[in-house]
């Protein structure tokens, strides 16, 4: 066994506040070897990216640094100067954020940013600088580099850019780098390719990888070695296989089950029950006052008939020289009556787009969507209100989806307020009982929306999609910001409505394993054209188009979890 | 980014025709000129005359049209009161103005951004809060009176710096300047400080806050974590992106200078395009006032539109298409 290039011992990590020290991270310790790729996973909060962001020495003020050591090399690194954990970040340890569309200086070139870094620490010409940025460029296979390299950030897509991030971490060849959710924000076949970029280098470079994620798929195709964290502290520490297969602890094992299995559907997803924060909810309690719809006259509730999308996407003076976007492309497909319908694709593929065009929020170009018989594209005012009432939305961020000004009781009310269903005495106690069944106490009320956590926020956004009754729900990623045992709530209370109100659903997603969880039939996006429709068990068990197959393919297997 | 141009060239003669209007209209409803013209002895023949010679028998629409096309060359008639061109008024009192808008432009911008910087990165440092205490005056208190108390101060009590006027100036071909001399120079600190304090406590808040929001962006954590100094932070990376928003903001307070220099200039006597707009109204000499909105509304779109294409030249998002 070799010398570890890092070591972390019992490192705690303390932020004064008023109500004493909060201890996000305690007592933490592992270590790197060259070469190797080290997975931290646990869930937000859990304190995986405050140890990496001490290593580097970036914790952000009051945190700090209470006991333990950091060792490079053999050299204790904690305890150096502000300046000296300086002239360590960029040369020694590299790092690698979340999200490329924001780590990169939007005003200055790739290249500038790259000789900028690379004659930081090496002390090395313009020209000898250039040449090593465009060997970099090249050596994380970005094409055509010397174009690239006078090129601006907004200029590359999202995994290019997340390898021009990789190429600045590695700028003066550095032991150690702590990539933070390096692929959170990435596409499935993106990610793929960027894990395996870090592999490549790892084992090339020798360069020890801290990989921060709450994804257990990342861990278990990528990683050699795993640590759990929980609530700041680990809980289990090994090789990946061996902590896959055959967790010791608790929470690594409800953590494990809570991970959508792509291969088998189960009736209801497991709940990460560690820690006594199951939360219930009494979805089957709403269906008494519920006001059961007519099954619609086709016994198909929405028919979408060819829709089409266009954006502007370079305007001009003249027409001619305008260039148009089609975002959808003449889709088609319709949902039953209490059907789940899963729309899948990669990011850009047009899913949401549709959804918004289902829900009023944008315009048809061309083509018809029908509900219920009646053609939403050509409706009276009149019939429109009646419409929204009997749709809703729930979107992906649950940070931005609920007004930060308003009380959590106005939001939810809001809906029954402004599609008057409700006399103003009653409005309270409807509210209140949504919010219960939706497992959030009555004080939750008179909260304001960031006094919640994100699952939480999610729950207000389903009480207030409630709020009207609605016959047809669209679920844009509802849990894609989420936590993996938050998410697995969430939908739960989704998987409920089906079953107890006959609520019909759109649910779009790019997790497969989700999709197969949670979809009866499902339809395949790629660059606006919905290329193919099955019943989920057919598309997963035998997909007709190649492109399918390669999603498929792509997703993470967790071969060792399928015990 | 032509076509970018070509919008915003055309958005601002839309803006200059219609402040033409206003000003065209103001001949026609504040009194009739023929009257203001001739005295009380005058013949119906001179009034014929006078009413051909000035265009007044035509439709109204070709009386707007000779007004746009005369204006555009400059010639914006005689003055009521002084009986010369208004536009040779207006060269003899402009470089007065310019002078003292450009140097408290000047001095707003260089010290808005330096203290707004300065401030933002010793963001709980005891000088940055004393700053933000003290450019609360600058907000707050009124051009007349932070002026009076400067005259009071330098002038009166102190005797350094003279309370009114340009001091000697220098006539360079049509351009008289006041920076080459002594006493010129002396005369325009007071006025020019005047001027730009209410600008420089506003770009400076402006750009603390820009500052602020930059240095919480990801890019500039990444900038830290490949281990570049706060230096090349602070100001290569953070104060470029800081200035994209507050050049716009730049923009419109340099054009405000200009336009409300009207009220330094009265405190202060000093002989600018303020105290004769001041004078022109209250004696009702509408072709001054005309030609004066005409010449403020051309400074605000020139330099929104030069704001506009330094915006483009700052920021690559709008130069450069994706892809």
């Amino acid at each position: 066994m070799t010398e570890p290039v890092l070591s972390i011992r019992n490192l705690t990590v303390e932020i004064p506040t008023r109500r004493g020290l909060f201890k996000p991270v305690q007592n933490v310790s592992y270590d790197i070897h060259p070469g190797e790729i080290r997975g931290v996973v646990g869930e937000s909060g859990a304190g995986k990216s405050m140890t990496g962001n001490a290593v580097i020495g970036l914790l952000d003020d009051p945190a700090r640094v209470a006991s333990g050591e950091i060792w490079l090399k053999g050299r204790r690194i904690d305890n150096l100067s502000t300046e000296e954990k300086r002239a360590i970040r960029g040369s020694e340890i590299g790092m690698i954020f979340q999200d490329p569309l924001t780590s990169l200086n939007p005003l200055f070139t790739i290249g500038e940013q790259l000789v900028e870094t690379i004659q930081l620490h090496l002390k090395v010409s313009a020209a000898e600088a250039k040449e090593r940025a465009l060997a970099l460029l090249d050596r994380v296979s970005i094409p055509d580099p010397k174009t690239r390299f006078d090129q601006y950030p907004h200029q590359f897509s999202g995994g290019m850019r997340q390898r021009v991030v990789i190429a600045l971490a590695l700028c003066s060849e550095p032991s150690v780098i702590v990539a933070d959710e390096p692929t959170t924000a990435l596409d499935v076949s993106i990610q793929a390719q960027v894990l395996d970029l870090i592999k490549e280098l790892a084992s090339e470079t020798q360069v020890g990888v801290i990989l921060v994620t709450h994804d257990m798929g990342v861990i278990a195709d990528t990683t050699e070695q795993v640590t759990v964290m929980y609530s700041g502290e680990v809980v289990e520490n090994g090789p990946t296989d061996k902590v896959l297969s055959a967790p010791e602890h608790e929470y690594t094992k409800s953590l494990i089950s809570a991970v959508p299995r792509p291969q088998v559907k189960l009736h209801r997803f497991p709940q990460v029950s560690y820690g006594g924060r199951e939360t219930t909810f009494k979805i089957q309690d709403l269906a008494r006052n519920w006001h059961k719809p007519e099954p619609s006259k086709s016994g198909k509730l929405v028919e979408v008939k060819g829709i089409t999308k266009t954006f502007l996407e370079k305007s001009a003076l003249l027409p001619s020289r305008r260039t148009y976007f089609t975002a959808v492309d003449n889709v088609s497909f319709d949902i039953k009556d209490g059907e789940v319908f899963g729309l899948v694709g990669e990011s850009g593929s047009g899913k949401s787009t549709v959804a918004r065009m289902i829900g009023t929020l944008l315009p048809v170009d061309a083509g018809q969507i029908q509900f219920d018989g009646d053609d939403v594209t050509a409706m009276s005012a009149a019939d429109m209100a009646n419409y929204r009432k009997q749709i809703q939305m729930i979107f992906q961020d649950p940070f931005s989806s609920l007004n930060p000004r308003m009380k959590v009781e106005s939001i939810v009310a809001e809906p029954l307020i402004h599609h008057k269903l409700l006399p103003p005495d009653q409005i309270s106690g409807r509210v209140h009982e949504l919010l219960d069944r939706v497992g959030l106490t009555r004080a939750a009320a008179a909260k304001y929306p960031h006094e919640f956590s994100g699952g939480q926020r999610q729950r207000i956004s389903i009480a207030r999609a409630l709020a009207t009754q609605p016959r047809f729900l669209i679920c844009d990623e509802p849990t894609s910001a989420l936590d993996v045992s938050i998410q697995a709530q969430i939908l739960n209370i989704l998987k409920d409505l089906q079953e107890h109100l006959g609520l019909t659903m759109l649910f779009i997603s790019h997790d497969l394993p989700v999709v197969r969880q949670m979809c009866d039939r499902v339809g395949v996006m790629k660059q606006g054209q919905l290329i193919e429709v099955q019943d989920t068990e057919a598309l997963f068990a035998n997909p007709e188009q190649d492109y399918t197959a390669q999603l498929l393919d792509l997703m993470p297997r967790l071969a060792q979890l399928s015990g | 980014m032509l076509p970018f141009i070509l919008k915003r060239v055309f958005q601002s003669i839309l803006v200059l025709v219609i402040t033409g209007a206003i000003a065209f209209s103001m001949f026609t409803f504040v009194g009739d000129p023929i009257d203001n013209m001739l005295g009380q002895e005058r013949t119906m023949e001179d009034v014929e005359r006078l009413r051909a010679q000035l265009g007044l028998d035509k439709p109204v629409p070709v009386q707007y049209f000779r007004f746009l096309n005369q204006a555009a060359q400059g010639n914006f008639g005689v003055s009521y009161r002084q009986g010369r061109e208004v536009s040779e008024i207006i060269m003899e009192r402009a470089p007065a103005t310019l002078e003292l808008a450009a140097l408290s432009a000047v001095f707003a911008v260089l010290m808005g951004i330096a203290l707004g910087v300065f401030t933002a990165i010793r963001r709980d440092g005891f000088t940055a809060n004393f700053i933000m205490s003290v450019s609360l005056i600058g907000v707050s208190l009124p051009t007349f009176l932070i002026g009076i108390l400067l005259i009071y101060l330098f002038s009166v009590q102190l005797g350094w710096l003279p309370s009114f006027g340009r001091g000697e100036v220098v006539q360079i071909g049509g351009w008289t300047t006041g920076f080459l001399t002594e006493s010129g120079l002396k005369a325009l600190i007071l006025p020019a400080i005047t001027l730009g304090l209410y600008q420089m406590t506003l770009i400076m808040r402006l750009v603390r806050s820009e500052m602020l929001e930059v240095l919480r962006q990801d890019y500039i954590r990444f900038a830290r974590a490949r281990g570049l100094s706060n230096r090349v932070i602070n100001f290569r990376h953070a104060l470029k992106n800081t200035m994209v928003p507050v050049i716009t903001v730049i923009g419109l307070q340099l054009g405000a200078i200009i336009a409300f220099a009207i009220i330094t200039e009265t405190v202060f006597q000093w002989p600018g395009l303020g105290l004769l707009f001041i004078n022109a109204i209250q004696f009702v000499d509408i072709p001054v006032m005309a030609a004066y909105l005409m010449m403020i509304s051309v400074m605000f779109v020139v330099i929104n539109l030069l704001v506009d294409i330094l915006y483009a030249f700052i920021d690559p998002r709008l130069r450069v298409s994706a892809k």
